[in-house]
């Protein structure tokens, strides 16, 4: 016996929020990480301690938290119903805005040390060649920072897909709409279908595993022992 | 003419500058670590903001923080040389070249690629990679991706300070045939009073953030109420030109401006007219009462003391003379300067030791 068809769904479903997720992380992401790296704002620490805050927070409390501001009587839920749009609470939208929050350290962090590593110098140098900030951006900082990108992408994905509990608070367990691979394997338990759960858990290991590799074995030592 | 009127503060710092430069050749803003010459050079680059400024370079005004003027930098048509190359280390050399050339309107380009990179000897490099090029040729690479920006005037930080001498000697060359062949006004950083001596032709000394002195180079040396004087490399700086070569003891003979006193230097052979800069450092030249035929001192001058002042040292003074209109300094012991009656007014006798040409 392999996979079934719930299990593909399941699968498909995970790899739809992890790609969503970790696009939208790379395009909020960015600027928040260019600032990061280059304020001398007094708001630096506590923004970067609120970015960082979904490492160390269970997410049982973020889900917990999301589900009361995007529920019928939260602020973000009355201004969703305002919208016409209803709750996002339970359907795969709630899901994409729970994983962003959830990813957001592991996007933002890798982007951030990489501007920081490029330091001011390559910005001046573009700007005396007449360069405009944008144009600086683009043909400078985004070049330069490409391995940056490259983790940040990957960590996203990865950290995404490894989700399990902001996912069951907010997004329940709705077959196609929220039911995702961590939860499928949790239901394969409780149901004592170990089987099922065997295949689809070897495929998160493998995968996870394959993912840390690449990741691993493309940065290039500079130091240390060979 | 540039036109620089700054005012900025930081902990620690400030700066508080009103110079007038002229709009060619080469000027170096010279002075010890920490005398604001770099705060400077980024302050004209509009790299950073002086809080009170104003810059106008020829007809173009950058900043006058009284109309609320400030032009960014990538609007300004400046050429900056940085102390390290900081070359994309994204790009080949060539899209290093290319990257400013792209970005300005064809009908600006006065520089052209070919000539660029013969200038600085870099057009072997062009497929290269910056990690793959020593430091002096990155630097040349900075150079020509600067100049390739047709700036109307060029800053240079330091360009040579983080290159050991082999390679300094290396880029000299390349710098002096910029000075020679393009018509780039240049302001020049260095703490080095030789690069000084060797590319400038007008000087401002900057010490804690103020301009001591702004000058033509060959006075501004000379003058003993300056800092400059004091150092142990302290000299003068002389242009004149060849005015005769004796091939048998490879000697030629350089005519000093105005007069018929020549002095003679070990050279190879140059052209009979050619200008050549030379400087004469305080420590090589000696005085006495009468002219002393029998020495192996090549050279003998007659001369007018002007002044003195004390040295860095106790047991030295420094002498002002007056070699029929070009100035020249003597580093003497105060014993000797005793011995001599050294005194304003006198007739004396410069002896020098030794003569370093330039260019």
């Amino acid at each position: 016996m392999t996979l079934t068809s719930a299990d593909f769904a399941a699968i498909w479903l995970t790899l739809k929020l992890a790609s969503l997720t970790t696009a939208i992380l790379l395009v909020i992401g960015t600027p928040i990480a260019l600032w990061l790296s280059r304020t001398r704002s007094w708001l630096r620490g506590p923004v970067g301690a609120i970015v960082a805050l979904p490492l160390v927070l269970p997410p049982t409390v973020i889900g917990f938290y999301l589900l009361l501001a995007l529920g019928p009587h939260g602020f973000v839920g009355q201004f969703t119903q305002s919208l016409g749009f209803g709750t996002l609470t339970f359907s795969f939208a709630g899901l994409v805005v729970g994983s962003v929050l959830y990813s957001m350290p592991f996007v933002i962090q890798p982007l951030q040390n990489a501007f920081s590593a490029i330091g001011t110098r390559p910005l001046e140098v573009a700007a005396t060649l007449r360069a405009n900030p944008w144009d600086t951006f683009f043909s400078v900082i985004l070049p330069l920072a490409r391995p940056g990108f490259i983790t940040a992408a990957i960590l996203g994905f990865a950290h995404t897909v490894g989700e399990f509990g902001v996912v069951l608070m907010i997004g329940g367990n709705i077959p196609d709409k929220t039911r995702v691979v961590s939860v499928q394997i949790y239901d394969h338990v409780e149901a004592m279908e170990y089987a099922q759960a065997h295949w689809l858990a070897g495929a998160m290991l493998v995968f996870s595993f394959a993912v840390l590799l690449a990741l691993y074995s493309s940065r290039k030592t500079k130091t240390g022992w060979s | 003419m540039i036109d620089m009127r700054l005012k900025l503060s930081y902990s620690g710092f400030a700066l508080d500058v009103d110079l007038q430069v002229p709009g060619r050749g080469v000027t170096a803003l010279y002075g010890h670590s920490g005398s604001g010459k770099t705060t400077c050079l980024r302050c004209i680059a509009g790299l950073e903001r002086a809080q009170q400024g104003f810059i106008q370079v020829n007809d173009e005004v950058w900043q006058d923080s009284e109309k609320k003027i400030f032009v960014p930098p990538h609007k300004r048509a400046l050429g900056y040389v940085f102390q390290e190359a900081s070359l994309f280390a994204h790009l080949s050399v060539l899209a290093n070249l290319e990257f400013g050339i792209k970005r300005i309107p064809k009908q600006q380009r006065r520089v052209d690629m070919g000539h660029a990179t013969e200038l600085l000897g870099i057009g072997h490099l062009l497929e290269r990679h910056p990690q793959n090029l020593s430091g002096g040729e990155r630097q040349r690479v900075g150079i020509a991706r600067a100049l390739l920006t047709s700036p109307k005037l060029l800053l240079m930080d330091e360009p040579l300070a983080a290159l050991d001498s082999q390679r300094k000697n290396e880029i000299l060359p390349y710098l002096q045939r910029l000075h020679d062949e393009l018509d780039i006004p240049v302001l020049y950083v260095s703490h080095s009073q030789d690069e000084v001596a060797r590319l400038a032709d007008h000087i401002v000394l900057l010490s804690d953030g103020k301009a001591l002195a702004s000058g033509p180079i060959g006075e501004t040396l000379a003058r003993l109420d300056l800092p400059l004087a004091l150092g142990d490399d302290a000299g003068v700086v002389i242009e004149g030109h060849v005015s005769a070569y004796d091939a048998h003891y490879q000697l030629l003979t350089l005519q000093l401006p105005d007069t018929d006193l020549g002095i003679r230097v070990a050279h190879a052979p140059m052209p009979l007219g050619q200008a050549l800069r030379c400087k004469v450092q305080a420590r090589d030249v000696s005085l006495s009462l009468r002219s002393v035929e029998q020495s192996s001192i090549l050279n003998r001058l007659p001369v007018t003391v002007i002044s003195e002042i004390g040295a860095d040292n106790a047991a030295h003074v420094l002498i002002r003379l007056n070699a029929a209109g070009t100035p020249l300094l003597s580093r003497i012991t105060r014993y000797s300067r005793d011995q001599l009656g050294v005194h304003p007014g006198q007739q004396l006798w410069a002896q020098i030791k030794a003569v370093a040409v330039l260019a």
